[in-house]
């Protein structure tokens, strides 16, 4: 870091000099010239392109304004959230529990691995009807696939992370004197959390896809019913007001992922995530 | 390995071959085998006995899967399903390499598009299927377009990543010998970059297949997708899950495929980081 | 008091006795006094990493036992701690964290292990970097905090395995230097294995020379250099660079 002394030198050597500006110092500039660019494009053609096809950034905000005050956002928003916390909370701890299981014992692995191979191969929307078929239209239906959609990256992230923890790791485990249950919960698990929060990062941005998809061919309540609905009544803005709205949740999970994962496994860089 | 003679003294005085002792986890591929077995057999027995329509079982479907391959029908269904697939990938394969790379290089293209490239890879790309069932039809236009867009996002952001990642190492290695920008990029930067590419790729075949798959059911018209809804709402829960193993498969070859083109085309790096 | 007895170790093939295997110590006996400092010393393959994870209860023998204390023992104990050479701490918890883990598992209340720890990263010179994590510090100070954790359980005997060899050459030379001022406060007898002639001879009081395919036991030397041997300059001793040449040649025969 540049210290007193340093100053006096640079400033002995004349290096001190005005910087010269440059736009690319402003990314934030650039980015927002652009998207103010394209709203305006998008106001002034949308007025003029069919309305019931195309509306126009004013509409969308006003569509925003009234689904909002009547509480219909606000509603479906909590319906959809509901399903999400249950579906993905219980595919953490079981993904989890599961996973550490697999990573550590090579028999529950080669118990379980040809099956969870094939579910997983399988896209997972294809399996939504069959389970409308057992559970129905309603709130288990969509907890149940949402389930579906985020099990598996998180299962096999952590399995991952369970059976690469350094063999030294565990070793120091035992030369001092920790059971197997110890060396688990003190050395397996937080040496696995690098991955399991990869596991999550995934599952989350899955999760979400689940929840569209199971309120989408289910069309009853949560935001991706309403998608369904306005489309059929032709109400584009609506429309518009859900997609911005999952936008923003998509960001929002992304950035609460990484800042879990920074809190969490700060210590390791980790980039490696499968599926 | 060739032992000298006092090892050989050694081994032969401390006289250590006894019969091994049998362990379920020297014999893993067995145990494999046995999983695999033992679930297809309870599957058979309960899904007799239980309401076949609610999970069916493995004979019936492997009759189904017979029965089906030979009409017309379905091979007219599953083909066009994997023609529009083929377009909708292609079409995103191209645009996203190209995007990828023009952000990558230049700063602006980067700064100019990012937002949208960030929202809307955010955005669980399923939700916008009734938006562009307003704006598409029903027919296979939309469909492309859903394709397309599922599958855009892994490549670009990919393609990008690599761009970006590139060692600034083997940059320097290229201004030592006097290239100059131009080949700098198309010399080092791309071939570095490939591995990236092609870890893109196979994320966004993956995302397209769920995509279609997702499209076709909502829509219910054409393809394996309206297959699985038709069987699954006449409870012909045996020729369900045809489709839904034919998917698994067309899955599992497609991924393997790329893997095998990623291993002969950028074999020099082994990347697990998708985005 | 550590004795092996007639220990004998084969690698065999994907663990098959019925493939080939790999002699790693044959007929190795040996007898360590209390408060001994003991190295092993030889080329990579000699086993002498082997030997001393098998004392350390970590890799079960093929042949042989190995007794403490009048007790055979073939899983780790409290009487033996390990000291790794890549340090083996576990990078999410704190440096005294890690020092506390021995205790955290032998079930030490919170309080106490905390002031034994504090007090043992006193004595290897890392007051003040309680919390920092293993990242934010060198080499060196990591293999420190290594060391009071072993030391932090007070067993009798101390195993180090190669513990400076990740180390640079500077730093290495500190951290012989603070050992020995270490075990000279400490009641521990210490089993070292190093491949380099000057450092088993510098901190030893005994070099056992082992040799590879077999692994086994070429000689042991005595060395009878004075202590403390961070006074003054041991190596310019004319007795260093005996010991040194004799030794060098034990290796090669």
């Amino acid at each position: 870091m540049t210290g007193a002394s340093d100053e006096k030198l640079i400033d002995e050597l004349g290096l001190r000099r005005e910087h010269r500006w440059s736009i690319y110092d402003h990314p934030n500039l650039i980015r927002g010239a652009s998207v103010a660019v394209f709203l305006v494009l998008w106001e002034i053609y949308g007025r003029r392109i069919d309305p019931i096809l195309f509306t126009y950034p004013t509409a969308v905000a006003v569509a925003f304004w009234k689904l909002l005050v009547s509480g219909e956002l606000i509603r479906q928003l909590l319906v959809s959230l509901s399903a999400l916390a249950a579906g993905f909370g219980a595919s953490l701890v079981l993904g989890v529990i599961l996973g550490l299981a697999m990573g550590r014992s090579r028999l529950a692995e080669a118990c379980l691995e040809p099956h969870i191979n094939a579910l997983y191969a399988t896209p997972q929307v294809a399996l939504t009807p069959l389970l409308m078929m057992w559970l129905g239209l309603g709130f288990s239906v969509k907890v149940a696939v949402i389930f579906l959609f985020a099990f598996f990256p998180i299962l096999i992230n952590t399995a991952s992370g369970a059976k690469y923890v350094s063999a030294s790791m565990v070793e120091v485990g035992r030369a001092y004197l920790a059971p197997p249950r110890q060396i688990l919960f003190k050395i397996v698990f937080p040496a696995a959390l690098p991955f399991i929060m990869a596991g999550v990062r995934l599952a989350i941005g899955r999760a979400l896809v689940g929840m569209v998809v199971a309120e989408l061919f289910t069309a009853i309540t949560g935001l991706g019913a309403m998608l369904s609905l306005y489309g059929n009544i032709f109400e584009t803005a609506k429309m518009f007001v859900v997609i911005i709205v999952l936008a923003l949740l998509g960001i929002g999970s992304i950035h609460a992922t990484q800042w879990l994962e920074r809190r969490l496994a700060g210590w390791k860089e980790t980039e490696r995530a499968v599926g | 390995m060739a032992l000298n003679t006092l090892e050989q003294q050694a081994l032969a005085q401390l006289d250590l071959s006894e019969v091994k002792p049998f362990r379920l986890t020297d014999h893993l591929s067995f145990v494999r085998g046995a999983s695999v077995v033992v679930v297809l057999s309870l599957w058979e027995i309960f899904g007799r006995q239980v309401n076949p329509l609610f999970l069916s079982y493995p004979s019936a479907i492997a009759r189904a899967f017979v029965q089906l391959l030979e009409t017309r029908e379905f091979e007219r269904q599953a083909l066009g399903s994997l023609q529009v697939f083929a377009v909708g990938l292609i079409a995103a394969l191209i645009l996203g390499i190209a995007l990828g790379l023009l952000m990558g290089r230049y700063r602006l293209a980067e700064y100019l598009l990012d937002p949208y490239v960030y929202a809307l890879d955010a955005t669980p790309r399923v939700a916008l299927i009734p938006l562009l069932l307003l704006w598409f039809g029903l027919g296979t236009s939309s469909k492309i377009a859903i394709v397309f867009l599922s599958g855009l996002f892994p490549v670009l952001m990919n393609t990008f990543a690599g761009v970006r990642t590139v060692s600034a190492q083997l940059v320097d290695i290229g201004r030592a010998y006097g290239a100059r920008e131009g080949k700098i990029f198309t010399k080092i930067i791309l071939p570095a970059a490939l591995p990236f590419v092609m870890a893109g790729i196979r994320l966004a075949v993956g995302r397209a297949l769920i995509g279609i798959i997702t499209a076709e059911m909502f829509t219910a018209v054409t393809g394996l997708g309206a297959l699985l809804i038709r069987y699954s709402s006449a409870l012909a829960t045996d020729k369900f899950f045809v489709p839904v193993i034919l998917l698994a498969l067309i899955g599992v070859v497609l991924s393997g495929g790329v893997e095998k083109l990623q291993k002969r085309l950028a074999p020099w790096k082994e990347t697990e980081r998708a985005l | 008091m550590l004795e092996v007895r007639q220990l004998s170790k084969v690698f065999f093939e994907q663990n098959d006795p019925r493939k080939p295997g790999l002699v790693a110590l044959y007929n190795i006996s040996l007898s360590i006094r209390n408060n001994e400092f003991v190295s092993l010393l030889g080329p990579s393959g000699c086993g002498k990493t082997t030997l001393i994870r098998i004392v350390a209860g970590l890799l079960p023998a093929d042949r042989g036992e190995v007794i403490v204390n009048g007790q055979g023992v073939t899983a780790p104990g409290r009487e033996r701690c390990m000291v790794f050479q890549q340090f083996g701490l576990l990078p999410w918890r704190t440096v005294l964290s890690n020092v506390e883990f021995g205790l955290e598992i032998e079930g030490t209340p919170k309080e106490e292990r905390r002031q034994i720890a504090e007090r043992y990263l006193e004595l290897v010179g890392l007051k003040g970097f309680e919390n920092y994590y293993p990242h934010q510090i060198s080499g060196g100070m990591q293999q420190r905090v290594g060391i009071a954790r072993a030391l932090s359980k007070k067993p009798d005997i101390l195993l180090m395995d190669e513990p400076f060899g990740a180390v640079d050459a500077q730093t290495r030379e500190q951290l012989q230097e603070e050992l020995l001022k270490i075990w000279a406060q400490t009641d521990t007898t210490v089993v070292f294995v190093t491949h380099s002639i000057d450092e088993a001879v510098y901190l030893s009081d005994r070099v056992v020379v082992m040799h590879a395919r077999p692994g086994r036991i070429k000689e042991e030397v005595a060395v009878d250099l004075p202590r403390p041997r961070w006074e003054g300059d041991v190596k310019a001793d004319p007795r260093f660079a005996q010991l040194r040449s004799h030794l060098r040649e034990s290796l090669r025969g």
